[in-house]
């Protein structure tokens, strides 16, 4: 009989070729997404004289440098040469080697992390790779995703295989019932707060329990999307009914008798019974709050109900450095309540909450409602924007003065230009709130989409359980 | 790549934990090509004030550091994302090596790929080398690989371990697609078994 394995042990050792010592192998990626920050990637394979080797097995759509504004106009609404360069370059790349690219003026153009699992390339039991650390997102459908940089990038491209040191796994429990307008961006910075930045580094985690189940696909997707914010090579859930009815018919899915191989197989995939983690971790989920950073980690997440921490209080003279650093990057004083400081715009999108449910869970906070301050929208996909304007979410986003953008990365990191200004206090919906993330000097406030909704009509960080009552 | 063996050059002491992707190279420079001074922007808004001048407090902005080849750190030095040019701008500086109580993973892996060194002390060493370092602007550290050791200016040898992949990879300079290529009947054989026995991926 074989030992009991994790969903994790079960793809690793399916995509060994062959082992290099102890515990480095070479790895079967079944596929690659590429965007426009690829280049590196690209310009170093030509200068090698080596060719993609699969082409069908890579996919590519432009993210980071889109525009959100005058896209209908495609290449030739982008004024910064730079940027339509790169996209130039992703577009030229995927008609010399053949492999499919949804670009900029195309339909299912996307976020990467959006569009894998949305147009159902991210699938259970793969080994899926990407230039971008929020590759993890794919992990929600039970595959191993993993962000590379651009040498593993090349690799990638150049032998469809991948030199990998095995991670360590991390078995994260979240049990119990989630409150009221408690999200999944909420248990996720949750988790986060708890093992810190570097908590997950070396292993791979994958979240269960009931509260996981639970959760719709989307849901999974944004736990599973701020992985690498608590250090860790990878997420992932595993895959269950909930997976299979989400991918069933999406057009790179399995389809007709495949269908069926296809399912037989997944549903081998789950942890075993008794199968052992190098490390295991559990939450309590009925405890949580609706959560918001107050510094510049993901890590400094607390309930919207608590207060800027006073370094006095930190747990190390390093940790009191650090929060000291980000209370005069940030700009509020230890013990300022979070609930009601003042916000400058809000931002909702990204990877982390660009999908349809989390511009469903705004558009209904902000309903019939005013934003007082400047706040945009930009949907995950080209898709998920279509999608929303069929549900008339559009409007309803428009009715309260948000601006409707086009689908990118935006604002998330700021390198298409859709940046917040220096000293400018931003509640938003991305995963990332380092210092100068959204622009030089910008303030990044991290939240769910329903608190940043609620941000945007009161112009301060509110409690979005008190709007609604 | 060119291999890395041994190294005797200026340390500069980086007294900063959580040294991210996005402070190693900010967002808006990230386009940049490669080889047009990409070292510019290396912690761009920690080196230089708004107005584009150095700021003199920087360690790397004084004098016997601005030649420093090694960097000592805090804790998770490259955590954030996976954008490679947040390597290349510390190479292009010229580190060939850095030294910190821990790495992004991510960060860690393209180092290596790049010929640099990662080199994982204990926290209280690394503030000790830092200390050092302070106290003797333009003391020299050795890192050596084969040894696996760090010497430090006062003399003190501290051992680090690192995995036998990557060393021996480093030590000879060794390219990972060439080392993939050689496996390609192993890979060819792979694929076709993985095709029978999973129809629905041909």
């Amino acid at each position: 009989m074989m030992a009991a394995r994790t969903l994790f042990e079960k793809i690793w050792q399916r995509h060994v070729i062959v082992s290099r010592g102890a515990d480095e192998a070479l790895l079967a990626v079944d596929s690659h997404f590429v965007a426009e920050g690829s280049f590196h990637a690209f310009g170093a394979l030509a200068k090698d004289g080596r060719r993609v080797r699969k082409p069908r097995q890579v996919f590519g759509s432009p993210d980071h440098f889109v525009p959100t504004l005058g896209r209908e106009q495609g290449l030739a609404g982008m004024g910064d040469a730079e940027s339509r360069g790169l996209i130039e370059y992703l577009a030229h790349n995927a008609r010399e080697y053949g492999f499919d690219h949804f670009g900029i003026d195309d339909a299912r153009q996307g976020i990467l992390h959006v569009i894998g699992p949305e147009l159902g390339i991210s699938q259970p039991g793969l080994m899926i790779t990407c230039g971008d650390s929020h590759t993890s997102t794919h992990g929600a459908v039970g595959a191993f995703a993993l962000g590379i940089g651009a040498s593993q990038n090349k690799q990638v491209l150049a032998t469809q295989c991948l030199w990998q040191k095995r991670p360590k796994t991390m078995r994260i429990g979240v049990e119990g019932a989630l409150g009221p307008c408690v999200t999944a961006k909420d248990v996720i910075l949750a988790i986060i707060a708890k093992i810190g930045v570097s908590g997950a580094v070396g292993h791979v985690i994958e979240y269960a329990g009931g509260v996981l189940r639970a959760m719709t696909m989307e849901e999974r997707m944004t736990v599973c999307n701020m992985s690498i914010e608590a250090g860790a090579r990878s997420g992932m859930v595993a895959p269950d009914d909930t997976t299979f009815a989400y991918l069933h018919g999406r057009p790179y899915a399995p389809q007709g008798g495949h269908w069926e191989e296809a399912l037989a197989y997944w549903r081998t995939l789950p942890s075993d019974a008794g199968a052992k983690f190098d490390r295991e971790v559990t939450l309590d989920a009925s405890a949580l709050e609706p959560m918001v950073t107050w510094g510049t980690l993901p890590e400094h997440a607390i309930a919207v109900t608590g207060s800027v921490p006073d370094p006095a209080c930190a747990s190390s003279a390093d940790e009191r450095a650090q929060w000291d650093e980000a209370i005069r990057y940030i700009g509020l004083a230890p013990g300022t309540p979070l609930a009601g400081i003042e916000i400058d715009r809000v931002f909702i999108g990204s990877c982390t909450n660009g999908r349809i449910e989390d511009l469903r869970a705004a558009a209904a906070v902000l309903r019939g409602g005013k934003a007082a301050i400047r706040a945009w929208v930009s949907p995950g996909s080209t898709t998920v924007k279509r999608q929303a304007e069929a549900e008339g979410l559009d409007r309803v986003f428009r009715e309260a003065g948000c601006e409707w953008r086009a689908a990118g990365c935006s604002s998330c990191v700021a390198m298409n230009g859709d940046g917040v200004g220096a000293g400018e206090r931003c509640a938003s919906t991305s995963n990332r709130n380092f210092e100068g993330r959204q622009g030089k000097g910008s303030r990044t406030h991290l939240m769910s989409p329903a608190m940043a909704a609620a941000a945007a009509l009161t112009g301060r960080i509110t409690d979005v359980r008190k709007l609604a009552s | 790549m060119n291999p890395f063996t041994k190294l005797t050059a200026v340390a500069a002491p980086l007294e900063l934990d959580n040294v991210d992707t996005d402070k190693l190279i900010p967002n808006r420079f990230f386009r940049k090509a490669r080889g047009n001074g990409l070292q510019r922007y290396l912690l761009h808004d920690i080196r230089f004030d708004a107005g584009g001048n150095e700021r003199p407090d920087f360690v790397l902005n004084q004098e016997p550091y601005r030649k420093a080849q090694i960097l000592v750190s805090g804790a998770n030095f490259g955590c954030g994302s996976s954008r490679e040019a947040a390597v290349y701008v510390v190479l292009d500086y010229g580190i060939r090596t850095v030294i910190a109580p821990s790495f992004g993973d991510i960060y860690f892996g393209n180092m290596l790929q790049n010929g640099m060194l990662p080199v994982v002390l204990a926290a209280e060493n690394c503030a000790a080398l830092r200390a050092q370092l302070r106290a003797n602007p333009g003391a020299q550290i050795t890192v050596d690989l084969e040894a696996q050791s760090v010497t430090g200016p006062d003399g003190t040898a501290y051992r680090f371990e690192i995995d036998a992949g990557p060393r021996g990879r480093l030590l000879q300079g060794l390219d990972d697609v060439g080392l993939v290529l050689q496996h390609l009947p192993e890979i060819e054989a792979f694929e076709a078994r993985y095709r029978s026995e999973y129809p629905w991926r041909a």
